[in-house]
């Protein structure tokens, strides 16, 4: 919220020129005849995209020449709001002259890009960005038709947010890399989420197959559950054999207190582990600089037992020998 | 070109003779009424007016309330927060009943109190797009339910509510009722002894009064905590400093709005029903709500193969102004809750436009729209694979 939000109904007034102008006046409007394929040497390929009853629908006509691939001629047919009109518009005339699978790597976002004033700025506000999604993926749909296969094959990953088109793996490894713990932190990393916000939870604009909200919390449960089978390693301590706590008191001094020592030169090792009346005596043995170092009965002494008591087990008693 | 108004639901023409009589309280008669000198106690005489005709205008008693403020979604917040604070909060009812089909400052209101462990009903409208004393009498629960909220008139469809038995209902068993009568005043007869509502708000700038200016009528007996808290404006009611020109300009509203119900019935029934025949002509259009159970002046259509949105854009191109429910209009995206309630085709959702007319609209407007919504429907529909 800011000086930029307190007029509302702007919607029609952030719409590019270019949206205005495909939207009242579309250029690639109307259909192919078999005729009319027959007459350029080109195979009439027709694919449908979405319903009417969803609020979206297309029907994509390609002209294509069937020894180059290339698409001679492309019109369609929309059921949708302005933006919709406008995405199949562009989206048709980039499709002109292009090879088949040259056009499968026109994403929505390009066809939203084609249709801005300035480079720098949308096309359409951010909750009509789901209206350009259709033109990508009619392209899809024509693709497979022509090439007869199936359209899933097509289909490089799961694809989460199709606005900003962000796939699963993108949206679990950026939660967990940054250890983000909102919806919003997920949208201000990548965008999903951003745009009509369908896959932000159930009860949006369209049924999705992912949630944004479903994933992060699965994640940040596996991030948890990670933390937590460490924690009950440590909380087991004194259930451990001999071995098991000299295996653990080892790595705990590995990767907390030797680093530290070999910084100033210096380094310890383990002489001998007993277990006495409910204590553990740990029995070290001072290497390098350490080895006579006037803290090394003092500060160093208390560091390293803190350490081992801190993330081990309270009842550690470190012996230097 | 000459701009066409039909969103009449959304907002209206103020009325030049409101206009004229809010004039002198800008630069002449400009004091505060609660003042002791002469610049307060000269703007009382215009108050006084002002005040009866309100009450004249809702039939209210003169030991009954009506609450100057801002507008009806304050109005709305008063009576949901104030009988939460005054009987739920505190006491040992913990329900409010509402409909699916009110206006988001009665739903968002509602849906609030539900985080502060507010049980809230949302009775669903019936496939004539109403609720009945029947369906709330099954709900309704003395012991349990504080407040029953249902709206006069559907600002959607224009489908007016049962609200005498509604407010019957709720009087026998002893629960308090408030209704949102916003799209009613100036459409139809809203007269609060014939329906005994204890709470109603209404606000003028949808009867041809001023923007920022609305009322809440509050029964004698029904206590309600202040939502503005401060002077002793409203008798602690509403504090904050009158709004002296709205308050004057709303009440000849009222008045107007009251004399002008006949030819509402006459005049704009009639051109709304000419206009609506004319959309029923074209092919795979389909009217939401009996025309006799609607308020006057609302049509709310749907055009097959034409999308709302897409719609009221070539409308406004030539220069005719509507609404849609589409879900595509809104910034929100979110599906239309009163087309989902209603539960009528489901493509409605993206195909619904309303039309709402006023006194103001003539029989020119509405030839030209007609022929401006053939225009468009016939090329929306080529551009759409509609087989219509």
């Amino acid at each position: 919220m800011a000086k930029n939000d307190l007029i509302g109904g702007t919607l029609w007034e952030q719409y590019s020129t270019k949206v205005n102008d495909r939207m009242t006046n579309p250029r690639y409007l109307g259909e192919i005849t078999e005729g009319e394929a027959k007459e350029m040497g080109a195979k009439l390929v027709i694919a449908d995209w979405g319903a009417e009853v969803c609020g979206d629908a297309i029907r994509l006509y390609w002209a294509v020449d069937p020894k180059s691939d290339t698409i001679l001629l492309a019109r369609y047919k929309t059921f949708g709001c302005g933006t919709a009109i406008a995405s199949s518009d562009v989206m048709a005339e980039m499709c002109i002259g292009k090879t088949v699978d040259e056009v499968l790597k026109i994403t929505n976002i390009d066809v939203e890009k084609a249709l801005r004033d300035d480079e720098n700025k949308s096309a359409i506000p951010p909750q009509k960005m789901h209206c350009s999604v259709m033109a990508y993926d009619v392209i899809k749909k024509a693709a497979s038709t022509y090439k007869g296969v199936d359209v899933s094959s097509l289909e490089e990953e799961d694809i989460v947010c199709e606005c900003a088109r962000v796939s699963l793996r993108t949206i679990r490894d950026v939660i967990r890399l940054n250890d983000l713990k909102s919806v919003e932190e997920i949208a201000n990393y990548t965008k999903a989420g951003a745009f009509c916000k369908s896959c932000v939870r159930p009860g949006g604009h369209e049924k999705r197959r992912y949630y944004l909200e479903d994933i992060l919390k699965e994640v940040r449960q596996e991030m948890e559950n990670k933390q937590m089978s460490r924690h009950v390693g440590v909380k087991k301590f004194g259930l451990m054999t001999l071995i098991q706590k000299h295996r653990a008191v080892e790595q705990t001094l590995n990767e907390k207190v030797r680093t530290v020592l070999l910084k100033e030169g210096g380094n310890l090792e383990v002489v001998d582990m007993k277990d006495t009346d409910g204590m553990l005596d740990v029995y070290i043995n001072y290497l390098g600089a350490c080895n006579g170092c006037p803290s090394s009965t003092t500060g160093t002494h208390m560091y390293v037992e803190g350490v081992l008591k801190r993330e081990l087990d309270k009842n550690i008693r470190v012996v230097i020998v | 070109m000459d701009r066409i108004y039909l969103d009449n639901n959304a907002t209206t023409i103020v009325d030049p003779k409101v206009k004229d009589a809010m004039e002198p309280f800008w630069c002449q008669m400009y004091g505060n009424p609660n003042s002791l000198h002469v610049f307060g106690t000269e703007i009382h005489p215009y108050m006084r007016i002002a005040f009866n005709r309100l009450y004249a205008g809702i039939n209210a008693r003169e030991e009954d309330d009506i609450i100057l403020n801002s507008c009806a979604t304050e109005g709305n917040n008063t009576v949901i927060k104030g009988v939460y604070e005054e009987l739920i909060r505190t006491g040992t009812k913990k329900e409010i009943i509402t409909t699916q089909v009110e206006h988001p400052c009665i739903a968002n209101s509602c849906r609030f109190l539900e985080t502060l462990g507010v049980k809230v009903v949302y009775l669903p409208v019936n496939g004539d797009g109403i609720v009945t004393a029947e369906t709330l009498k099954e709900r309704i629960d003395p012991d349990r339910t504080a407040l029953v909220s249902v709206m006069w008139a559907n600002n959607e469809t224009g489908l007016v509510f049962p609200v005498r038995e509604l407010a019957l209902l709720c009087r026998e068993k002893g629960i308090l009722f408030h209704t949102d009568a916003v799209q009613a005043i100036g459409k139809v007869k809203v007269d609060v002894q014939e329906a005994p509502v204890d709470f109603l708000t209404f606000s003028a700038h949808k009867f041809h009064g001023p923007k920022g200016v609305g009322g809440l009528f509050v029964r004698k007996g029904c206590k309600i905590t202040p939502l503005l808290h401060g002077g002793e404006q409203m008798s602690g009611k509403r504090a904050g400093t009158i709004n002296v020109a709205g308050l004057v300009g709303m009440g000849l509203a009222i008045e107007l709005a009251v004399q002008n119900l006949d030819y509402e019935e006459t005049r704009v029934r009639t051109l709304r029903d000419r206009f609506e025949d004319a959309l029923l002509s074209i092919r795979g259009v389909q009217v939401i709500g009996k025309r006799s159970n609607r308020t006057p002046n609302t049509i709310l259509a749907s055009i097959k193969g034409v999308e709302g949105e897409a719609f009221i854009w070539d409308l406004n191109k030539n220069g005719v102004a509507a609404s849609t429910g589409s879900a595509c209009a809104s910034e929100s995206l979110e599906p239309n809750p009163t087309f989902t309630a209603m539960s009528v085709d489901s493509e409605l959702a993206h195909t619904g436009v309303r039309f709402s007319l006023s006194r103001f609209t003539t029989a020119e407007e509405i030839d030209r729209t007609i022929t401006v919504v053939n225009n468009s429907v016939e090329r929306l529909r080529a551009i759409s694979m509609s087989t219509i």
